[in-house]
């Protein structure tokens, strides 16, 4: 039985190999500092009371009983932020985005969830300000809330920001409404290709609001010195968005602040907010000392960004060839407390694996009275392949084509063109369902009762954005790469295997540091599966700048021009005279006489799509009886371009399709009717646990990205994208029932058993 | 409030220290010893980072009261290497790329090692089951178990 494959159509020296992570051994040994490790001296601990009610107005607050409790050394609420003392004519245009930011911090009048951040205090330890909490005295006027994407969409629905209007491509509304944003893109002429349709199929998705359940809660220590300098250190995905999100709501110059980035104990997309760096910042700033700030786990679940619920309508037309004639869709989701849901990205991923003429596609971003949604792995993507991979397992079911044989008719390939717009470079879809095809997973036959196989597509665009690389050459020819990505997953070792190649030179004399803010030019998060990408290509510019400025060098000792010299096999050697020529090392041993030390540097914003696809195969069982369904095998298949570090990348495919089990199987929040989280712990939020899965086979395939110079495309999101409809897929082939609401539990399945009478 | 006097052991010397009877061993171990190698994850026993080894059996640090270390003979992470070099389950996690973001691993490796000091044959089956009570959200748990596999006589 086949594991763990590589497809390559390159090779290189370090990249593609397997070494040990940089930061490996101090992650094995507990000596890696996260967030939550952190000890200034004299640290007071914060506590943050957050609102009872999903919906609520604020009517008083009274701190005194809290401000004289002993121990405590500062109580903040929203009056102690700028917003409150600026007017919304002093801010103009920005006042709407201000209010938001600053309020979801902090609410000043209303709290629109449960969780929602009200006070907060800082004492001498945890147990202290969690005493005071309770001596805070708030007085609330409740309000009705809602909760259902679609509930919210409806005329009459309780609102839940007043002066919200729906901008409608462009076009701002008249009157009041949950719906932020309504988003729309066609092409060709959808009613022809209905017309043209041997067979159309329509069907309506459900999913649950779910979270990224990384393991480690969020954290910050903040310090505001006296001579205003605020310091921050917290585990986060970016430390320059945190530095401009606290720089927003607190009114300051961006570099007023240092974010220094400590070990980051899993993000997915949930720590890119800044939720409690400024309320430590603010008590900092009041009780004169550094204080931190950690989320109890339910405050976790409660208050920081899950995952969007979505409600989805998908149709499609087939000929009966099984050629797609048109796509149409609309897909709601709920952003959660304040607008920005990712449903763009829903809609602009949910027919990205497919070569279709015709197409519109619809979006609708909903306020509902939860926690403000972020991002989570590839945002958006993942429900809207649950829709559309479903219906296309239905169209394959009721076509009898085998589904990867329907998928290659119609798979997007170069020159496609996606419904919005954006035409395909070379991708590798084709490719992988191509591996699928030839997998020992695919090719044996699936055994046993009540057993399923499903299989389906997933796709992330991979986009890149600004990073920055200083690296330094050391005299013993150690060259320090000095960067502003934290690292989540084993970026360190793929960001050094990219210079270690550019230059040459062993992986082993690539020494990687991830610095503050003030130590390195703007580096935007690590997420969106852009920093092996993009800060790898920032460290091969800066490479090539080490490299031009070694043959600089070479050139004064040599007393010869530049042009008489060439950068090869890690080196500089003269081109006509073979005597003259120094390895890195022997080079790096003369910088000390020679002028000093060299520092290569780059800043990069790279533009254009990585492409990132995915496919699955999964095989359940469904115990007829109780309606458990256990994945008894799995294999995932993705482009990465150039896997780096083939681990590590196959380490994002397994998390990915582990995470996408969970969605498709057992993860959700259960909300009361009025918005009330009811499972806010490990224990009711089930993910999956080793016992729950088999090993997760991998296959990576290399179809080179045009965009980057070893090809590279990004890998960490594409993965979670076919899960949920693989998994489905299968349940449907075991049980005969269609679960088009996720996650399919069993007592989804029996309802539909007893329903449908089979079984 | 007031504080009580324990005395354990740890990581195999004799320590003391101060605590509040209402603070838990996880607390004391980082806030009052300073100890962070075993994390907090969900401070109410479900997700098994703050694993740490108590006269033998794996305990959720979160769960054990500070008190109750008197006179226990307690193994955390900081405890696993030696002089001579990382255990061997520290540095198959290594090889095996069985991290990612890190911030389970400590609680991974002291259940692993709990598990191979009692059964050294165990199986994948085994250690699915005996690490079903640490959560992992980034690997999928596939390179963790063949971690604890390579380490294992079972092969």
């Amino acid at each position: 039985m086949t594991s763990n494959q590589v497809l390559s159509e390159i090779e290189y020296n370090v990249v593609g190999k397997r070494p040990v992570r940089p930061d490996g051994v101090d992650k094995v040994t507990g000596r890696a500092r996260y967030g939550a490790d952190t000890n200034q001296t004299g640290t007071l601990q914060a506590k943050v009371l957050r609102s009872p009610f999903p919906h609520a107005r604020i009517k008083s607050i009274n701190t005194s009983k809290a401000e004289a409790f002993p121990g405590v050394r500062a109580v903040i609420t929203a009056k102690d932020l700028p917003l409150a003392s600026l007017s919304k004519a002093e801010l103009g245009n920005e006042y709407a985005g201000l209010k938001a930011a600053s309020d979801h911090m902090l609410a000043s009048d209303k709290v629109l969830f449960k969780g929602h951040p009200v006070a907060a205090v800082a004492a001498v330890n945890a147990h202290v300000a969690e005493s005071a909490l309770a001596l805070i005295e708030i007085e609330y006027e409740e309000l009705e809330s809602v909760v259902d994407v679609r509930e919210a969409m409806k005329d009459g629905a309780p609102l839940v920001h007043e002066d919200l209007r729906t901008n409608d491509m462009g076009v701002t509304a008249d009157k009041p409404s949950n719906v932020a944003t309504h988003m729309s893109y066609s092409t060709g002429d959808v009613e022809k290709g209905f017309a043209e349709a041997d067979l159309v199929l329509e069907r309506e998705y459900t999913t649950a609001t779910v979270h990224q359940g990384y393991i480690e809660p969020h954290n910050s220590t903040a310090f505001w010195n006296s001579d205003g300098q605020l310091n921050i250190w917290t585990s986060t995905q970016g430390t320059f968005t945190v530095r401009a999100s606290v720089a927003n709501v607190l009114r300051l110059p961006v570099s007023q602040i240092k974010v220094t980035p400590m070990e980051i104990g899993g993000g997915f997309g949930g720590k890119i907010t800044a939720y409690l760096d400024a309320i430590a910042a603010v008590l900092s700033k009041k009780s004169g000392v550094p204080v931190r700030a950690l989320m109890t786990r339910s405050e976790v679940f409660e208050a920081s960004g899950p995952a969007p619920a979505s409600w989805m309508r998908v149709k499609i037309g087939v000929k009966n060839n099984g050629k797609m004639t048109t796509v149409e869709t609309d897909m709601a989701m709920d952003a959660g407390a304040y607008p920005g849901s990712p449903v763009m990205q829903a809609i602009v991923c949910a027919f990205a694996c497919y070569d279709v003429e015709n197409g519109k596609v619809d979006g609708y971003d909903v306020v509902v009275n939860k926690p403000k949604t972020a991002a989570y792995r590839a945002p958006g993507s993942p429900q809207a392949a649950f829709a559309v991979e479903s219906l296309i397992d239905e169209i394959c079911g009721q076509l009898k084509i085998d589904p990867i044989e329907f998928r290659l008719l119609n798979a997007a390939k170069e020159g496609t063109r996606r419904i919005e717009g954006p035409v395909a470079r070379r991708i590798g879809l084709v490719e992988c369902l191509e591996a699928a095809r030839n997998h020992d997973h695919y090719k044996t036959k699936l055994e046993g009762a009540n057993s399923g196989r499903g299989v389906a597509c997933g796709y992330w665009p991979n986009r890149g954005f600004q990073s920055s690389v200083v690296m330094t050459v050391n005299y013993d020819g150690v060259v320090s790469l000095i960067m502003g990505s934290v690292d989540i997953g084993g970026t360190r070792a793929s960001i050094a295997q990219q210079t270690a190649e550019t230059l040459g030179i062993a992986y082993e004399d690539v020494k990687p540091t991830i610095v503050d803010t003030d130590s390195i030019g703007y580096t935007f998060i690590t997420g969106g599966s852009r920093t092996s990408f993009a800060t790898g290509w920032a460290a091969i510019d800066a490479a090539e700048d080490v490299k031009g400025q070694m043959i600089s060098r070479a050139a004064k000792i040599w007393d010869t021009s530049e042009d008489d010299i060439e950068y090869v096999n890690g080196g500089v050697s003269h081109k006509s005279d073979e005597e003259l020529k120094f390895s890195f090392k022997d080079l790096a041993r003369q910088l000390a006489t020679t002028g000093g030390s060299i520092t290569g540097r780059s800043s990069v914003d790279p533009t254009g799509e990585g492409n990132g696809y995915a496919v699955h195969i999964a095989d359940v069982t469904v115990d007829p009886d109780t309606g458990k369904t256990d994945v008894t095998r799995f294999t995932a298949i993705q482009d990465a371009g150039k896997a780096v570090h083939p681990s590590y990348v196959e380490g994002q495919m397994q998390g990915g399709a582990v995470q996408g089990i969970g969605w498709a199987l057992n993860e959700e929040y259960f909300f009361d009717d009025q918005g009330k989280m009811m499972n806010p712990t490990f224990l009711d939020y089930r993910m999956p646990t080793s016992l729950d899965l088999p090993m997760i086979d991998t296959v990576i395939v290399e179809v080179a990205n045009p965009g980057h110079p070893y090809g590279v495309r990004g890998v960490g999101e594409a993965a979670i994208c076919p899960p949920m409809a693989a998994v489905g897929n299968a349940v449907a082939g075991a049980t005969g029932h269609r679960m088009r609401s996720l996650p399919i539990t069993p007592g989804k399945i029996l309802e539909a058993t007893w329903e449908n009478g089979k079984g | 409030m007031a504080v009580t006097h324990v005395q354990t052991t740890l990581n195999g010397d004799e320590i003391n220290f101060l605590c509040e009877p209402r603070q838990s061993l996880l607390e004391v171990l980082r806030d009052v010893l300073g100890m962070t190698g075993t994390k907090e994850g969900c401070n109410d026993g479900n997700c098994g980072a703050c694993t740490v080894i108590m006269d033998g059996r794996i305990v959720d640090s979160c769960l054990v009261l500070g008190v109750e270390a008197k006179g226990a003979d307690i193994t955390t992470i900081e405890g696993m290497a030696s002089p001579e070099g990382l255990h061997p389950l520290q540095q198959s996690f290594l090889e095996n790329a069985a991290l990612q973001c890190g911030i389970c691993t400590p609680g991974f490796l002291l259940a692993s090692k709990s598990l191979l000091d009692q059964e050294p044959d165990a199986d994948e089956g085994r250690i699915r089951h005996w690490l079903a009570g640490n959560l992992c959200r980034c690997t999928g748990y596939d390179k963790i178990v063949r971690a604890v596999l390579q380490v294992s006589k079972a092969k």
